[in-house]
């Protein structure tokens, strides 16, 4: 899935397949954290993204007629994708990930559960059990985890549709951390690599897709944004190009200079 | 319980369970009747009650009973 092309990089630069799907965008954004449902709709399509996480809460019986959140979202145009934020067990996850998928709009899951509340990073080891016990009863399990390959070997394994390592903390914008760990995932697993969280700005998903994953998801970093628009556009653009510099094959790196222009022939020589 | 008390509590107010806080509900309210009085668009809302997903085609079939755990969700903005 991941060998490069030179047949049409235009539209391969854009396609992400999961499971039985094809997605027309490489990029995933969330639906959290913007100032208003009007900017997030905005942003959505300034993104050109076809994948939009939300989250499974409980109503607000109390208040009158809160305003849905599925009103802003065009659910012929995107999957939305209900996540498991906030559960720290696998018992807690499956049963979010169960009332996600009853709204029955897919059988998709973006599985989260949480180990450590400072760095919202992953239980891997409930992660495991809840991967396994959503595959078996059919869904398309996309878990949030670490950036360990042992362990995205291991998701694979249970029935995990993707693998989504992080880049750094969760809402951190510290950007890619630790490459290295990417690679190796990359490497480790057939199964899509979708770089999930930590991500700040246009130049870190530009280089994180030029590692060779098939996918980033960013939720703050458009949403935190002066101009979540604006952001969202540029977002649009740095997944492309980073997928289309990872597909067309960087030069190699060389310590002294190679000059572009012909050494024979010069003026006066 | 008697025949006498069992009618007279199908009659009662009773109280049951709603996203962790006691709500005090008419009797014979059923999920439908529970979800329109919150003002709640049954299609843009998921429910469990005792633990078990119910389908959105039991709504106006299933009555609540005294005691009833039930968890109405919907999706939030999330990443």
């Amino acid at each position: 899935m991941r060998e490069s092309t030179t047949t049409a990089p235009t539209q391969t630069a854009d396609r992400l397949i999961l499971a039985d799907r094809s997605f027309g965008s490489r990029l995933i954004i969330g639906t959290g954290k913007y100032d208003s449902p009007k900017t997030m709709a905005a942003a959505l399509v300034a993104s050109g993204a076809e994948i939009i996480t939300v989250a499974v809460r409980r109503v607000d019986l109390d208040a009158s007629k809160e305003e849905s959140l599925l009103h802003w979202l065009d659910r012929d145009r995107v999957l939305i994708l209900p996540n498991t934020a906030g559960c720290y067990t696998a018992e807690e996850a499956v049963r979010v990930a169960r009332l996600g998928r009853a709204a029955g709009l897919s059988d998709f899951v973006k599985l989260e559960v949480i180990g450590d509340e400072g760095t919202l990073y992953p239980d891997v080891v409930e992660l495991l059990v809840a991967t396994e016990t959503l595959a078996g009863e059919g869904f398309i399990v996309l878990p949030y985890t670490s950036d360990d390959p042992v362990v995205a070997r291991r998701l694979q394994e249970a029935g995990a549709a993707a693998v989504m390592p992080l880049a750094s903390p969760i809402g951190s914008g510290l950007g890619l951390v630790d490459p290295l760990g990417i690679r190796f995932i990359l490497d480790a697993v057939d199964v899509p690599v979708i770089v999930d969280a930590g991500v700040g700005t246009a130049s870190d998903a530009a280089a994180t897709m030029e590692l060779g994953v098939d996918g980033i998801l960013m939720n703050t970093a458009i949403a935190k944004a002066r101009d979540p628009v604006r952001m969202a556009e540029a977002m649009r653009l740095a997944v492309r190009a980073g997928r289309l510099a990872f597909e067309s094959g960087r030069m190699e790196k060389r310590a002294y200079a190679a000059p572009s222009s012909p050494v024979e022939g010069r003026v006066g020589g | 319980m008697t025949a006498e008390t069992a009618r007279a509590r199908s009659t009662e107010e009773f109280e049951i369970v709603a996203n962790g806080e006691p709500r005090t509900i008419p009797p014979g309210t059923t999920v439908a009747g529970f979800l329109t009085a919150h003002e709640l668009d049954p299609d843009l809302v998921v429910v469990e009650r005792n633990g078990e997903i119910l389908r959105r085609a039991d709504y106006g079939s299933t009555a609540l009973e005294p005691g009833d755990a039930l968890e109405v969700v919907h999706f939030v903005g999330g990443g």
